[in-house]
């Protein structure tokens, strides 16, 4: 990264953090983005910082009664929430901010009084800031695999000054618009707070620069800020050669005839979409571009965990009994039990505490009780399907079917579902776990097939998807497709014996892990090392031959049920 | 109870002073959605709006501009649920004589993550402690009554306070029998919902709670963008003048819709209007013969603002999707979805 990159996006945050909505940095915590974010203290930002973690309650957002404080002081004592005052708010670990808390900081942030600065760790694809968050943030920098340069090239401070005094005087040229709102278009990105930050972040660029007109070069750096990182992958956009004219007209002095607006102030911006393209393009290494179009469609994975049970719920489910606690966010006093607690203790504490002989009843922190409840947690169905050989296509047709018969029921049954195939030499996750009906249709459109048998990677893969719904707190159920046997191993040799061995491996692993499963039998003849599979995972064996969708549903949701 | 109850009590933070909403009028093409909204507002009987679609489609600036859009109501002074009548106040409130007095029409948000107390109201803990008085602290429900009540990402929304919704969205009253409190009240409001389908499904029950439908996506061609982006920037930088340029066209808005409002009793329908409905939904096998009947106010109420005293087939065309759409039986294997479903077949059952 270029160190005038990095200062003109510190110098553009520090200008007007709540106009563009602020920056996501995703980087590993390492000494880099630890420099980055002290420096951020020496900026002369408009607004305080404040740290929140994505584990953050509404009590803490929102503020609210202080319980324990108010029953000490006989009289509500309220406590203020980290959003009633305005500030540039530091999300840590922005990978795992759960949608709720996403949606509620959306809001905030569109009521123009925060910005936000998402410290995105995420490591693997399917991971990183929601959707809802990273589309109303302007500014994207990637310090993963950059070197921190000696000094840290931080903006100036007077700098930045005088260009928020002159922000509200910058003007914008017509053409400005229509050039940022073509170069989005030819990016395919299809939503509308891309074109309004990236302008956002022109004018503070402009007012750096001293100027109070908007001009090309502010343009062309405030869309490789605003937009590289939405740019969608190079093998769609680049579907026109680049050096295409441009479909219309150039701008400019011929471009205005037609709209009744006033000419820009500057009739010879040389500025063509094609330019801005280049600029956003150029700003990115290509492999970004497909990790990050990946990941976003993964994250809006992560959305659809919905309501599904995190963590033991107090709120719903079977009521447990009650138990000693103190009030935290969300949680239920239980009146009858805080009372009988605090029932016995009357007298004695009418005497000890004279100063609270006002109070019809004398209730300490320790009396407080709160409801507990049991709540079941969602179901997640993770389809392992073969992809491989000649039967690949049928097969995998056949499974798409399930999945999508098995989503139309799923609201009522709870259940989740994720896809992965295996062929060639590896598997893959086609569809992390969802309950989106749109979205399954959207990821599963064209699925490839052939090609040899990775048989373990697919089981490895499988556990490790099931490991990660489990840590959400949903209960997954592994349903394995093939009609044969592995001939690929782990490391993408053709080795049989050892595919063999490795998939009889993690085959116990699954078993130990405690995960159901189902092994599914598609081949003509039904194969023995799968019923021995089966055995060894702990799983139940079907034969199925020639299934079709409907079958297949039918088969997984009697033995989801069992 | 807890404690998240108590919010209500908070004072107003610092940053109250929010700048007017983006007026109504000014929101660049979504006719869709300003329809639905706009016929909600001329007959709350309709049942509310569902706005589903991609991001930044200007949902929720939707909403809260019609929040600024809608004409005042009259309500007893102080009322927790805005009741219209003295002898409507619910008896918990202890007001006994106030005056009327004008107020805008609510708009309640409903925040994802709200407890279940803060949404029916609970026992009024700060008099439960200081005075030891058993008292109600009204929820949003009652603070939504006559309004409109609002839900951001409703697809994200828990189970057991969609639930809640469901019942109070149904009988419009809401009954709290908790805490050793036994209250009811008035809770009649239009629901309005917004979310993104990627991130998950709406439960069945609750979709069908929904009276109109609709599905926005971002406008693809670059003038209708461009347009949006302009709009949007002049607001930001110069909200004043932005505002006083399009208070008009709100303001007549508001007046059509006032209109639309007194009219509304004198739109007649033929009983031909009545089998079109009937033939319509059968043909799309709509479950229930709830989207008949949203079906038919909706086409009333399209009536009324248009100035039309006939039910005429062409406004029943102009609200079919949104009124079906969502109550059809999803076919999971149908990639064109329920709008062109609806569409093809109104085409051939109102030609």
């Amino acid at each position: 990264m270029e160190e005038g990159f990095l200062r003109s996006a510190l110098a553009v945050l520090a200008v007007d953090p709540v106009a563009v909505g602020g920056l996501w940095l995703r980087a590993r915590a390492g000494p880099y983005r630890q420099r980055l974010l002290e420096s951020l203290t020496l900026l002369p930002l408009p607004l305080p910082l404040q740290r929140l973690s994505p584990q953050i309650g509404d009590e803490a957002l929102y503020g609210g009664l202080d319980a324990v404080g108010s029953l000490q002081a006989g009289r509500p004592v309220l406590r203020r929430g980290m959003l009633d005052r305005p500030s540039l708010l530091v999300l840590t670990m922005a990978e795992r901010c759960p949608p709720a808390l996403a949606a509620r900081l959306a809001q905030t942030l569109d009521q123009h009084h925060h910005g936000l600065l998402a410290l995105d760790e995420a490591a693997e694809a399917g991971e990183g800031l929601p959707a809802t968050l990273s589309d109303r943030l302007g500014l994207f920098l990637d310090l993963d695999g950059e070197r921190a340069p000696d000094v840290l090239p931080l903006p100036d401070p007077q700098t930045v000054l005088a260009a928020r005094a002159l922000l509200p005087s910058v003007r914008l040229p017509h053409d400005g618009v229509i050039e940022v709102v073509r170069a989005c278009a030819e990016l395919a990105i299809l939503s509308p707070r891309a074109p309004i930050l990236t302008l956002a972040v022109a004018r503070a660029l402009a007012a750096l620069d001293g100027r109070s007109a908007v001009e090309t070069a502010d343009l062309r750096q405030a869309a490789a800020l605003a937009l590289s990182h939405r740019a969608a992958p190079m093998a769609e956009a680049a579907e026109d050669p680049p050096d295409a004219p441009p479909p219309e007209m150039p701008p400019g002095d011929q471009g205005s005839d037609d709209r009744p607006a006033d000419p820009p102030p500057e009739t010879d911006l040389p500025l063509a979409a094609d330019m801005l393209v280049e600029a956003a393009r150029t700003a990115l290494p290509d492999s970004l571009l497909r990790d990050l179009a990946e990941g976003r469609a993964s994250r809006a994975a992560k959305g659809s965990s919905g309501s599904g049970a995190e963590r033991a719920g107090n709120r719903r489910g079977r009521p447990l009994p009650s138990r000693k606690g103190r009030p935290r966010d969300g949680s239920r006093i239980d009146l009858i039990a805080t009372l009988r607690a605090a029932a016995p203790w009357q007298a004695m504490r009418r005497r000890d505490a004279p100063h609270r002989a006002g109070q019809v009843l004398l209730v300490d922190t320790g009396d407080l009780h709160i409801r507990r409840a049991k709540v079941m947690s969602d179901r997640v169905l993770i389809f392992a399907v073969d992809a491989s050989g000649s039967a690949a296509i049928a097969r995998l047709a056949e499974a798409k079917g399930a999945v999508e018969l098995l989503l139309a029921r799923a609201y009522s049954r709870r259940d989740h579902v994720a896809l992965l195939t295996f062929r060639g030499r590896k598997a893959d996750l086609l569809l992390p776990p969802t309950r989106s009906l749109v979205q399954t249709k959207n990821r599963l459109r064209g699925v490839p097939g052939g090609g040899a048998t990775p048989l373990a990677d697919g089981l490895r893969l499988a556990l490790d998807t099931a490991g990660l719904a489990r840590a959400r707190g949903m209960t997954p159920t592994i349903a394995l497709l093939t009609d044969g046997k592995g001939n690929i191993a782990l490391d993408g040799t053709p080795d049989r014996a050892l595919c063999e061995a490795e998939a009889n491996q993690l085959a116990a692993t699954i078993r130990r892990a405690g995960l159901s499963a189902l092994v599914i039998d598609l081949g003509l003849r039904p194969q023995p090392r799968l019923a021995d599979l089966a055995a060894r995972m702990g799983a139940r064996y079907v034969v199925l031959p020639r299934a079709d969708a409907g079958r297949l549903a039918q088969v997984l949701g009697a033995s989801l049920e069992a | 109870m807890s404690v998240s109850a108590v919010p209500l009590l908070r004072p107003l933070p610092d940053v109250a002073r929010r700048r007017a909403p983006f007026p109504f009028s000014a929101i660049v093409g979504q006719e869709d959605m300003k329809l639905a909204l706009v016929l909600t507002a001329v007959d709350p009987g309709i049942g509310g709006v569902l706005v589903f679609g991609d991001r930044g489609t200007g949902k929720s600036t939707a909403v809260r501009a019609l929040a600024a859009l809608l004409p005042e109501i009259e309500a007893v002074e102080g009322c927790p649920v805005n009741s219209a009548r003295l002898d409507q106040c619910p008896e918990w409130s202890g007001i006994t004589s106030a005056p009327l007095i004008r107020k805008p029409t609510p708009v309640v948000d409903l925040p994802l993550g709200v407890s279940e107390d803060r949404v029916i109201g609970a026992l009024d803990i700060e008099r439960a402690i200081g005075r030891g008085e058993k008292a109600f602290e009204p929820g949003l429900l009652a603070r939504a009554n006559r309004g409109y009540l609002y839900i951001d990402e409703v697809n994200l929304l828990e189970d057991h306070i969609v639930d809640l919704l469901l019942d109070v969205a149904q009988s419009g009253e809401n009954v709290v029998e908790r805490d050793g409190l036994s209250i009811r009240h008035a809770a009649r409001f239009v629901l309005v919902g917004s979310g993104n389908p990627e991130e998950g499904d709406l439960r069945p029950q609750l979709l069908d709670r929904f009276g109109l439908s609709v599905e926005v996506t971002s406008p693809r061609d670059i003038d209708t963008r461009v347009q949006v982006i302009q709009r949007r920037d002049a607001y930001d930088t110069a909200p004043d003048a932005f505002l006083a340029d399009w208070q008009p066209k709100d303001a007549a808005l508001r007046e059509t819709i006032l209109a639309a409002r007194a009219a509304l009793p004198n739109v007649t329908t033929p009983g031909t209007a009545l089998h079109d409905c009937a033939a319509l939904c059968i043909a799309l096998g709509s479950d229930g013969l709830r989207g008949e009947l949203t079906l038919l106010r909706a086409a009333r109420a399209l009536a009324a603002t248009e100035g039309a005293t006939v039910l005429h087939r062409s406004h029943l065309r102009r609200v079919a999707g949104m009124a079906l759409g969502h109550r059809l039986r999803r076919d999971p294997l149908d990639e064109a979805g329920s709008g062109a479903r609806v569409a093809r077949t109104v085409a051939e059952i109102l030609p």
